[in-house]
C-alpha cells in the first residue's frame, strides 16, 4: 500500500539540503553585495558604488602580488604536469622493488599538513644555503602540485583499456610513438583537469608560500592575509568577487573536461 | 671446489639487448625525476626537522647543543597542553559537525534527488571549494563581527546581539563551512553505490525508516563515513587560516604555535620542529587507524 502512495510531501532531507546550500552560498553572496556598498565601515547599506573595484586597479601592491601568484602557479603547474604524468605512467606500467614505498611517498604531500611541509622546506632551504626567492616558492609548490596531478591521472589510467598501447606496439610503433600517439591523447583530459586543480591549490596556498618566499616575492594569499587580519576591507570584498568569478570559470572548465571524457568513455 | 660452471652466456642479439636495456631504463627515466624532487624537497626536509626536533632549544645562528628529548618534553608543559587540546577539540568538532550537516545533504542528493540532477547538484554544492579558503574565512568575519551582518539582522528583529568573532564558536562555524564540501563529496561517492534494493527489502520486511537507516544504510556506508571523517579530521587538525582569522588571539592552535617558532617572535626552531613531528605523527596515527578498522569494516560487508 504505502509504496504506491504518491509522495507529495516534501521530505525534511530536501529542506535541510536547501538550508545547507544557503549556508554554502550566503557568505559568498554577502561578500559580493558588500563589494558594491559605498560605506567603508558599517554593515548597513549606504548606496551603490563601484569605487572599490576602481581602487583595486590602482593598488599596485595588490596587482604585483597577483602577478607573483600567477607566475608561481604557471611555472609550478607546467613543471608538475610533466613530472606528475611521468610519475603516474611509470607507476602504472612498471613493477619494481620498492614500488609501494614510492607510491606511499607520492601520497605524502596530500596527507602531511601544509604547516609541516612549509616548516620543513624552510629549514631545508636555510641549511643548504639556498637564498629564498620566487623560484623557491615554485619549487615548493611543485611538490604538492605534482602529487595531485599524479593522483588525478592515476585514476584515469586505471579505467583505461590496457591493450591500446600494446596494440600500437604490435602494429610496429616505437614505445615513444605509442606513448605520444596513443596514451597521451587518452590522458589529456585528466592531465588538464589535474593541472586546473593544482593551479587552484597553488593560488590558494598561504603557508608554504609564506615560508619559502624570498625578499620581494609576495603572493596574493600572503597579501590578502596581511590585510584581512586587521579587519574588513571593502576593496578585499571586490577582489573576492573577481577571484570567485575567475575560479568559477576554472571549475566550470574542469567539470566540462571531465564530462567530455566521461562521455567519450561511454561511447 | 666449484663444480657448477656458469652456463654459457648466449650472445644476446642486438635487439634483445636493447629490449632489456629499455626495460630497465624506461621506468628509471619516468620515475627518477619526480621521485628525486620529492626526495629532495619533501623527504630530506622532513628528516631534517626530525633531527632538529632532537636538539633541545635549537635556534638559528646559535651553537647547537647535544641531542635530547627536551623539545618533546616542552610540549607537555602546562602552557602548551591547552594548545594541543584546543587543536584536537577544533578538529573533532569540525569533523562531527560536518558529518551531522553533510550526511543528510549527501543522502538527499545521492538517494532521493532525481537521478539526472545528481551530478549537477553535487558539483554545485562543492563549487565553493574552488574559491580561496582565505576569502571564504574572511566572508565570515564580515558576518560575525560585532557590527556585522548577523548582528544587524538580529538587531532588526529585536534580538540581543551575539559576540561570536574571535571566540571558539566562530572557529567551529568557519571550519564546518570550510570542510562540509569535502564531507559531502566523499559521502556522496559512498551513498551513490548503496544498493537501493536493500532499502526496499528492509522496508518490505517491516522495518521502520529509522531501523532501515541505522541497520542498513549506515553500516553499508561505514567505509565512506570513516574516510570522509578522516579527511576532515586531518585537514582541520593542520588548518591555519580559519583559527587564525576567526579565532583571534585566544585560539592559539598547534599550526599557529609552529608558525610562531619560525616566522613569529619566538624563533625556537627545535621546539617548532618537535611540534611538526607530533602533528605528522597525529595525522599518521589517524590514517593507520582508518586502514586498520576501515578495511575490516569493508571486508565484513562483502
Amino acid at each position: 500500500m504505502s509504496e504506491t502512495a504518491p509522495k507529495r510531501n516534501i521530505s525534511w532531507q530536501f529542506l535541510f539540503t536547501l538550508l545547507m546550500f544557503a549556508f554554502m552560498y550566503v557568505p559568498i553572496l554577502i561578500l559580493a553585495i558588500y563589494s558594491f556598498n559605498e560605506s567603508r565601515f558599517s554593515a548597513s547599506w549606504t548606496g551603490f558604488s563601484l569605487k572599490w573595484y576602481a581602487s583595486l586597479l590602482q593598488d599596485t601592491r595588490l596587482l604585483s602580488s597577483l602577478w607573483d601568484t600567477l607566475f608561481v602557479g604557471f611555472f609550478a603547474v607546467s613543471i608538475s604536469a610533466v613530472l606528475g604524468t611521468m610519475m603516474a605512467v611509470g607507476l602504472f606500467k612498471y613493477k619494481f622493488p620498492g614500488k609501494s614505498l614510492y607510491r606511499g611517498i607520492s601520497y605524502l604531500p596530500l596527507i602531511i599538513p601544509d604547516i609541516a611541509i612549509a616548516v620543513a622546506t624552510l629549514v631545508f632551504l636555510v641549511s643548504v644555503g639556498l637564498s629564498r626567492s620566487i623560484w623557491t616558492i615554485v619549487a615548493a609548490h611543485i611538490v604538492f602540485c605534482l602529487a595531485y596531478i599524479a593522483v588525478v591521472i592515476s585514476t584515469r589510467l586505471s579505467s583505461l583499456n590496457p591493450f591500446l598501447e600494446e596494440a600500437a606496439l604490435d602494429l610496429g610503433a616505437t614505445p615513444t610513438q605509442a606513448f605520444i600517439k596513443v596514451l597521451l591523447p587518452e590522458l589529456m583530459p585528466a592531465i588538464l583537469s589535474g593541472c586546473l586543480l593544482a593551479f587552484v591549490l597553488s593560488m590558494d596556498d598561504l603557508l608554504i608560500s609564506s615560508f619559502t618566499a624570498g625578499e620581494g616575492a609576495n603572493t596574493l594569499p600572503m597579501e590578502i592575509f596581511s590585510r584581512v587580519r586587521t579587519g574588513v576591507k571593502p576593496d578585499i570584498n571586490a577582489l573576492s568577487v573577481v577571484l570567485i568569478l575567475f575560479s568559477g570559470v576554472l571549475a566550470f572548465t574542469a567539470e566540462h573536461l571531465r564530462y567530455q571524457s566521461d562521455r567519450k568513455k561511454l561511447s | 671446489m666449484a663444480t657448477s660452471t656458469p652456463p654459457p652466456v648466449p650472445l644476446a642479439e642486438p635487439s634483445r639487448l636493447r629490449h632489456k636495456f629499455s626495460r630497465f631504463i624506461e621506468p628509471l627515466v619516468l620515475l627518477a625525476p619526480p621521485g628525486l624532487w620529492l626526495l629532495l624537497l619533501l623527504i630530506a626536509p622532513t628528516l631534517l626537522i626530525l633531527e632538529l626536533s632532537l636538539i633541545p632549544g635549537f635556534r638559528l645562528g646559535h651553537s647547537a647543543g647535544g641531542y635530547g628529548l627536551g623539545n618533546y618534553l616542552q610540549i607537555f608543559q602546562a602552557i602548551y597542553l591547552p594548545v594541543i587540546w584546543r587543536s584536537l577539540s577544533f578538529a573533532f568538532g569540525a569533523t562531527f559537525s560536518s558529518l551531522i550537516l553533510g550526511f543528510p545533504v549527501a543522502y538527499w542528493i545521492a538517494v532521493m534527488a532525481p537521478a539526472r540532477w545528481r551530478n549537477l547538484l553535487l558539483v554545485a554544492f562543492v563549487l565553493p571549494l574552488w574559491t580561496s579558503s582565505l576569502l571564504r574565512a574572511y566572508a565570515w568575519i564580515a558576518i560575525l563581527r560585532p557590527s556585522g551582518v548577523l548582528n544587524s539582522l538580529l538587531g532588526a528583529i529585536g534580538l540581543p546581539s551575539q559576540d561570536l568573532l574571535n571566540r571558539p564558536p566562530a572557529v567551529f562555524i568557519g571550519m564546518a563551512y570550510s570542510f562540509l564540501p569535502y564531507m559531502v563529496l566523499i559521502l556522496y561517492a559512498s551513498l551513490e553505490k548503496l544498493d537501493k534494493r536493500l532499502l526496499e527489502a528492509s522496508a518490505d520486511l517491516g522495518a521502520t525508516p529509522q531501523q532501515t537507516f541505522w541497520k542498513v544504510t549506515v553500516p553499508q556506508t561505514m567505509p565512506g563515513i570513516a574516510a570522509a571523517c578522516l579527511l576532515v579530521f586531518i585537514s582541520s587538525l593542520g588548518d591555519f587560516v580559519v583559527p587564525e582569522l576567526l579565532g583571534g588571539a585566544a585560539s592559539m592552535t598547534v599550526s599557529r604555535l609552529i608558525y610562531n617558532q619560525f616566522l613569529g617572535a619566538t624563533l625556537n626552531w627545535g621546539f617548532g620542529s618537535s611540534l611538526s613531528m607530533v602533528l605528522i605523527l597525529g595525522v599518521s596515527v589517524a590514517i593507520a587507524l582508518l586502514i586498520k578498522y576501515g578495511d575490516r569494516d569493508g571486508e565484513n560487508l562483502t
